[in-house]
């Protein structure tokens, strides 16, 4: 494996007396789609926001592109390439979605810091957020509000705005969670597109899209991994079968 | 600066620190379970005051307006709410504050309608004229004392109803997490209710305590309210330990302030200059202890709010 | 570019009645007088509309940028300097410095907390004008006379200082109307829309928001400028929390939706008040009642009305 994109080194978590995130080491290499799976309340969430900056870590290291980011901020990781979407969907909905993604294309397109010219005639923030909104299938509504979305164009919107900051890193957090089964379907089908373009680390519940988009798989479990590997190493991992099989939800959820 | 003027002035401090609770109380209630910002909250303080000159008036009995004047604050309070605080409670924080100014206006207004804009004058009751030696050679005057025993009286009461019962404890939940408290099943709206009528009460009830003292007069109690906002925001919104120490630490720093501040300029100005130089920073010593402690602490000094 | 125009339409229409004012009967010197107040009030409202609709920075301390503005007309007045090429870009640059320096921390808090610290830094230089016993204390300084500008009397002809306060106006909708459409009032209103999606996205909103800050304050500093040349007098009370209050009221009487709801507010608000007071002794009953049912019957302010109407009209 070449080296890897992003790294987690012993990368601890409590709150209160509650290990959210216990001893946490992960390897990410460039291009791959790295899926975090297990159970409800593993902290899977917590992790992805360790690794986007929302929440401080307590002990370990997180490196970037071979940089130590532990002690910067969200905004400061997010200027090195790190894109997250929400589990919540996260817009503006005072935006349209062009003008979403514009935003999205000006952090990393020269200063903000420009006062007097109306943004939303720069072309070039224009074409660069139309090509994200292509990509994601939402070209036809650029112009319409965010907030007069359904739910899974919020979705695709989403993952437009990840894509139009030019990640190095994308981190989606349940890109699925909430979409009907058509829904599901084309969301699974942009994430193809993505794959061995872009770098992701998806956290999912949807175990069907995990096994078909994934490189490879880290299971955790009450906040340490317990296992990572390539989807049919995982399938066949006895540890992980015994976490989900033990969990009536997981035993429907894994194809097995 | 004697250790007798040091004393009154802590006094005086106290006293002032306990009136401001009493308006506090309900306002950090009103505000941290309703989550509704009542500018008119002052309003009730000055309602207060006006029914006591009215009925000491006419009755020429302080007891008679102290006893009537509760029960008369808290339904001209509950009006209010029917009226108009009822329909803002959906609404942002912007509408709140311009809808309740609009009803400091009309009060304001509607008293000095009523009654002139000449200051009323509520004489002390018999009992309590006077003064308590409270040192050899010094005399405190009774009603202040009285302010005082009585307003920690109530704090403990108001305490009390907070901490060991039912309804305390279904209005602690909702300054925590309203939402949660309505979806639990609890009727919101008279929880609400409850908790705006009596802090209006309280209000009223400082209002009377200071007709004897204060001169009543419209607009009142529109600088006491912004005395009362940041009492509520240093010791954190919805906590009623919480303004009970910042009140009292408002109090005591406004009122020691005033009396040593200019002495303190001395050391450095012209006695002319250090009595204006003095006054302009006590009267800022309050506004610069809030924004330290908020610089400092965001929430307040109790923060209560969950998430 | 046609739905852009007619967004504008309103301040544009609004803007270009008080310049005709003067020739549509009203150029009497009481409606002059009154109009330049409503004016300059207009542009200390519209740049806190900037902060309050643009930035969600609802400041309870906007008078005290309009203040320093004006104690800058007064002390360099007291010092002999009238010219309004030094005094102007001194009053600008006095409010600037002084909203830099409160606004650095006032907008690490955020909410209700916000909207506290605005106000104890108004109050700190309310009392801070109170004290200086040299431009007269509580009571308010005198000016000799009114700027020149570049050695012309300028201020001092009624018509044109009405020109130069709907120039002056107009510059401040323009500008507040430029910098919220640029990309970096997008980021103030993306911060203030979603501040996480915001930060996800690289933006620490706080550079943005405090440059918004002082931008609002050096704007609120040359309304003072003009609002002392105005009156010619300049007292505390020009920086008490309730002329705060009223500033912001305006704002929200006129709708945060737009920059022209401040100017609807502001107008509205300030000749809605002086009708009133001609016709009744205690017209702040009236005044009150109809804030209250303003903000009861139209929540989107005053500016929202067309919106409202044609809602009614298409059920």
């Amino acid at each position: 494996m070449s080296a890897p994109l992003l790294a987690l080194h012993g990368v601890q978590k409590r709150f209160g007396g509650l290990a959210v995130t216990d001893d946490v080491s992960l390897d990410i290499a460039p291009a791959e789609i790295h899926a975090v799976i297990g159970p409800n309340g593993a902290g899977k969430t917590t992790l992805i926001n360790e690794i986007s900056g929302v929440l401080k870590v307590d002990a370990g290291r997180i490196l970037f592109g071979g940089q130590d980011i532990t002690a910067l901020s969200m905004p400061r990781r997010a200027r090195l390439g790190l894109a997250r979407s929400f589990q919540i969907t996260s817009v503006v909905n005072a935006f349209s979605a062009l003008e979403n993604t514009a935003l999205a294309v000006q952090a990393r397109s020269g200063s903000s810091f420009r006062f007097l010219r109306p943004a939303a005639t720069e072309r070039a923030l224009n074409e660069a957020a139309m090509s994200a909104l292509e990509q994601v299938g939402l070209a036809a509504r650029a112009e319409t509000p965010a907030g007069a979305m359904s739910h899974g164009e919020k979705r695709q919107l989403e993952l437009a705005i990840a894509l139009a900051t030019e990640p190095r890193l994308l981190l989606l957090d349940e890109p699925l969670a909430g979409a009907g089964p058509e829904e599901t379907e084309r969301l699974i089908g942009i994430l193809r597109g993505l794959k061995s373009r872009y770098t992701i680390v998806l956290v999912e519940h949807d175990m069907q899209a995990v096994f078909a988009l994934a490189d490879r798989i880290s299971v955790l479990v009450y906040g340490r991994v317990i296992a990572t590997g390539t989807p049919d190493a995982i399938r066949a991992n006895p540890e992980v079968r015994a976490a989900y099989l033990g969990e009536d939800e997981g035993a429907e959820a894994m194809p097995c | 600066m004697s250790t007798h003027l040091l004393l009154i002035q802590g006094l005086n401090g106290l006293q002032l620190g306990i009136l401001l609770f009493l308006i506090a109380a309900g306002l950090t209630l009103v505000f941290g379970v309703m989550d509704f910002i009542n500018l008119a909250h002052g309003v009730q303080y000055m309602i207060g005051a006006y029914l006591a000159a009215w009925i000491a008036a006419g009755t020429g009995s302080f007891w008679f307006a102290l006893l009537l004047a509760l029960p008369l604050a808290l339904a001209l309070g509950l009006l209010l709410e029917f009226l108009v605080f009822r329909h803002l409670y959906d609404r942002d924080h912007l509408q709140q504050v311009l809808a309740t100014f609009g009803v400091i206006l009309v009060v304001n207004q509607g008293v000095k309608l009523l009654f002139g804009a000449a200051p009323l004058q509520v004489p002390m009751p018999e009992l309590l004229s006077g003064g308590i030696p409270i040192m050899e050679g010094l005399l405190y005057p009774t009603y202040r004392i009285a302010i005082i025993v009585g307003g920690l009286a109530t704090a403990g009461l108001l305490w009390w109803l907070v901490e060991r019962t039912k309804v305390g404890m279904l209005v602690r939940a909702g300054a925590t997490n309203a939402p949660m408290v309505a979806a639990l099943g609890v009727d919101i709206n008279r929880l609400f209710m409850i908790v705006f009528g009596f802090g209006a009460m309280l209000a009223g009830f400082a209002g009377v305590l200071a007709a004897p003292i204060l001169s009543v007069e419209p607009g009142m109690g529109d600088n006491l309210l912004i005395l009362a906002f940041v009492v509520i925001v240093i010791g954190g919104i919805g906590s009623i330990r919480g303004a009970f120490i910042a009140a009292l630490l408002v109090g005591l720093v406004e009122t020691l302030g005033r009396s040593l501040m200019p002495d303190l300029m001395r050391l450095f100005l012209s006695p002319s200059e250090a009595r204006q130089v003095g006054a302009a920073l006590a009267s800022m010593l309050v506004y610069i202890a809030m924004a330290a402690i908020l610089a400092f602490r965001p929430a307040g000094l109790f923060p209560v709010r969950a998430g | 570019m046609l739905p852009a125009v007619r967004a504008e339409a309103p301040a544009i229409l609004l803007l270009a009645a008080l310049a005709a004012a003067p020739f549509l009967g009203f150029g009497e010197g009481y409606m002059l007088t009154l109009l330049a107040r409503a004016m300059i009030l207009a542009m200390a409202a519209v740049s806190l509309s900037l902060l309050v609709g643009g930035a969600g920075l609802v400041s309870m301390g906007h008078a005290a940028m309009m203040g320093f503005g004006a104690y800058a007309v007064v002390i360099l007045d007291d010092m002999g300097v009238t010219d309004a090429a030094i005094v102007l870009p001194t009053a600008i640059a006095a409010a600037g410095a002084f909203a830099l320096a409160t606004g650095a921390i006032a907008i690490r808090t955020s909410g209700v907390h916000f909207i506290m610290i605005t106000l104890a830094f108004g109050q700190m230089a309310f009392f801070t004008a109170s004290s200086l016993a040299g431009y007269g204390g509580d009571d308010g300084y005198t000016l000799y006379s009114r700027s020149d500008v570049l050695g012309l009397r300028l201020l001092d002809d009624r018509l044109a200082f009405h020109f130069i306060c709907v120039g002056a106006l107009a510059l401040t909708w323009l500008l507040g109307r430029l910098l919220l459409a640029s990309r970096f009032g997008r980021v103030l209103r993306a911060a203030k829309g979603n501040p996480l999606r915001a930060q996800a996205l690289g933006f620490d909103p706080f550079p943005y928001r405090l440059t918004a800050y002082v931008i609002a304050g050096a704007m609120g500093g040359a309304a003072g400028f003009l609002f002392a040349n105005a009156t010619e007098f300049v007292a505390p009370a020009y920086i008490s929390w309730q002329r705060s209050g009223e500033l912001l009221f305006m704002v929200i009487l006129g709708g945060v939706a737009g920059l022209h709801g401040a100017l609807i507010g502001a107008l509205g608000f300030v000749l809605l008040e002086e009708w009133l007071s001609h016709q009744w002794e205690h017209w702040r009953i009236l005044f009150g009642v109809l804030l209250i049912l303003a903000v009861l019957f139209l929540p989107n302010g005053l500016s929202g009305i067309p919106a409202q109407l044609a809602r009614v009209a298409r059920r």
